[in-house]
């Protein structure tokens, strides 16, 4: 017999994973009805009316929009050098042996087993001591150095993973080292260098506590939020709050629906 | 494994006749890894040299500040901070035990449960990422403001009262009080926690499953003693990916906490941005990195002997 009390044991996975998910989403729910908000006061906590006011100019209040340009472009080029740095440092780990291989290893591990407190603070150290001006640049080499990491472990993944007998069969097809490294070892390695480089884009882009040690006087976007919680909440945050939302979802849906019809269309 | 790119370094003597690969050859590798690995020795391994020199100086900020092997620096910031220090680790062990109690369904559902609902569910998991975090932890101070819904609920239902018990909220508040700190660093980092245990357990072959089934093990008794100790690897990376940056975390005591919630990190955040005391800050730093280092060390141990029995 069914009663309600045996569906709900059977389906308490489903309710409690669920209710995790509810939890997670919550706050984005909130930040999006709260872009849509009229406060009265300078902070944006509590509801009053609706308005569109915030979305028909995002760009109203000082220093915002100039925050988050700065921020795209450290999260580009944070990316880019990152990127190349860790692919190379991945392929050398993967594809060849060689002396102190072992702390290599241990080297890049480290940035991400420690609290990012600590790296920040010994980086404000570094360039306290050696006089070093902080900015855009002492920001920019600090989202190098932990992006490389997690770039590292993502590109080693996919390059592990990959059948060297590809290889081997372009060179017996008189590839040259060029040629097949082009032709062959990079495009199959894409995907992990792809994954590498969204990572390192997101992480930079949303990076806070590193960024607050190292910044100076220079504002980047989550800078820019922090000081807000003091001074006042522009409804502006949260509408590029939800507008970065909007279409980081739509990117990966539209990549998800490619992905699927490339599947289809090539059977097995 | 063999090294296909280029002929491993083997002794010479031993194996078929190859052709000794040249030096510039040998070298690639090298090559390779000379700008990533130069960038982390000057810009991570570096720092911590200065930092070091920074915790055992003394001197003021007028005066400048000199190296003077002050060891002591250590043992003052220890005892003036051991609170703080208490209270990062309780937090955070407390958030990560939440996240494993709340992500483990969530990454269960995924993995066995979703079927063609899988891949929304997982871009449902991640898409919270996408707007910025700061945004997304502020969004819980309209969430737990006192007298809402939330709040409300979780008062009519005598959830406050178990958690002022335990010393977590006072009165009808949740905001600014040690449980609003531990539910932002519960959320902030549970993605960190699903994704490996999910990764995880979607390699367990569920025949598995199907196999204790056939051998009269109720549900219960699959889980506890197949799925579970299967996916020991993403219940130790996940743990360990959510209490090291909470342990170091300010940002969450900062914005949802009150001043009795200070946590470590706020500690040296301050010590390092507004007081510049710099060695209390450094040596406080280099504190949180041994205990952290040394409790996953532990840790990792200790996991690691549980998955072999």
């Amino acid at each position: 017999m069914r009663t309600p009390l045996t569906w709900l044991r059977r389906n308490l996975v489903v309710i409690a994973g669920l209710g995790t998910l509810a939890y997670m989403i919550l706050p984005n729910v909130v930040v999006t009805v709260f872009s849509f908000n009229n406060p009265s006061g300078r902070f944006n906590y509590a509801w009053q009316e609706f308005s569109l006011d915030a979305w028909k100019d995002p760009c109203g209040v000082a220093d915002l929009c100039g925050s988050l340009g700065l921020s795209l472009q450290i999260a580009l080029w944070s990316t880019l050098v990152a990127t190349a740095l860790g692919t190379a440092i991945a392929f050398a780990l993967v594809r060849y042996r060689f002396r102190a291989r072992g702390a290599v290893n241990s080297l890049i591990f480290l940035p991400m087993a420690m609290p990012e407190i600590v790296m920040a603070a010994s980086l404000l150290a570094l360039f306290l001591n050696m006089g070093i001006q902080l900015g855009f640049w002492t920001i920019l080499i600090a989202h190098i150095m932990f992006c490389l990491s997690f770039v590292v472990a993502a590109v080693k993944a996919r390059v592990l993973s990959m059948d060297p007998r590809l290889e081997e069969a372009a060179r017996d097809l008189y590839a040259g080292p060029v040629q097949t490294f082009v032709r062959v070892t990079l495009p199959i390695a894409a995907p992990g260098i792809a994954a590498g480089a969204l990572l390192s884009f997101a992480l930079s882009f949303d990076d806070f506590i590193i960024t607050n040690f190292n910044s100076g006087n220079t504002v980047t976007f989550p800078m820019f939020v922090w000081g807000s919680a003091q001074r006042g909440t522009p409804v502006q945050i949260n509408v590029i709050g939800t507008a970065m939302f909007v279409i980081a979802v739509l990117v990966v849906l539209a990549g998800q629906f490619a992905g699927n019809r490339r599947k289809k269309a090539q059977p097995k | 494994m063999t090294a296909t790119a280029a002929p491993p370094q083997a002794p010479a003597p031993a194996g078929p006749p190859v052709h000794k690969p040249s030096t510039r050859k040998r070298l690639v590798p090298y090559w390779l890894l000379l700008p990533g690995i130069l960038w982390l020795l000057v810009f991570f391994v570096l720092p911590m040299v200065y930092q070091a020199s920074t915790s055992v100086q003394t001197g003021s900020l007028e005066e400048g500040f000199e190296v003077t092997w002050h060891f002591r620096t250590y043992w003052d910031a220890f005892t003036e901070y051991l609170p703080q220090f208490l209270r990062s680790l309780l937090y955070a062990g407390t958030a990560t035990a939440l996240c494993l109690l709340l992500g483990y369904p969530l990454a269960y559902l995924i993995a066995f449960k979703a079927g063609r609902w899988r891949g929304l569910l997982l871009v449902l998991v991640i898409a919270p990422f996408f707007t910025s975090f700061l945004i997304r932890t502020l969004a819980w101070k309209t969430i737990l403001a006192d007298g809402g819904p939330v709040v409300g609920a979780l008062n009519a239902v005598g959830f406050l009262d178990v958690t002022s018990w335990l010393g977590m909220t006072e009165g009808d508040r949740v905001l600014a009080t040690p449980l609003a700190v531990v539910c932002g660093l519960t959320y902030n980092f549970l993605p960190f926690m699903i994704l490996p245990l999910y990764s995880s357990l979607e390699r367990i072959d569920t025949r598995l499953h199907e196999a204790a089934g056939d051998l009269y093990a109720r549900p219960a008794t699959v889980f506890r003693k197949v799925t579970f100790p299967l996916s020991m690897p993403g219940v130790v990376s996940g743990t360990l990916l959510t209490f090291i940056p909470a342990s170091g975390d300010y940002v969450n005591a900062e914005l949802l906490g009150s001043t009795d919630t200070r946590m470590i990190g706020n500690v040296i955040q301050s010590q390092y941005l507004r007081i510049l005391d710099y060695p209390t800050a450094a040596a406080l730093s280099f504190i949180l990195m041994a205990i952290v280092l040394i409790m996953v060390t532990i840790y990792i141990r200790r996991a690691g002997t549980e998955d072999l029995v």
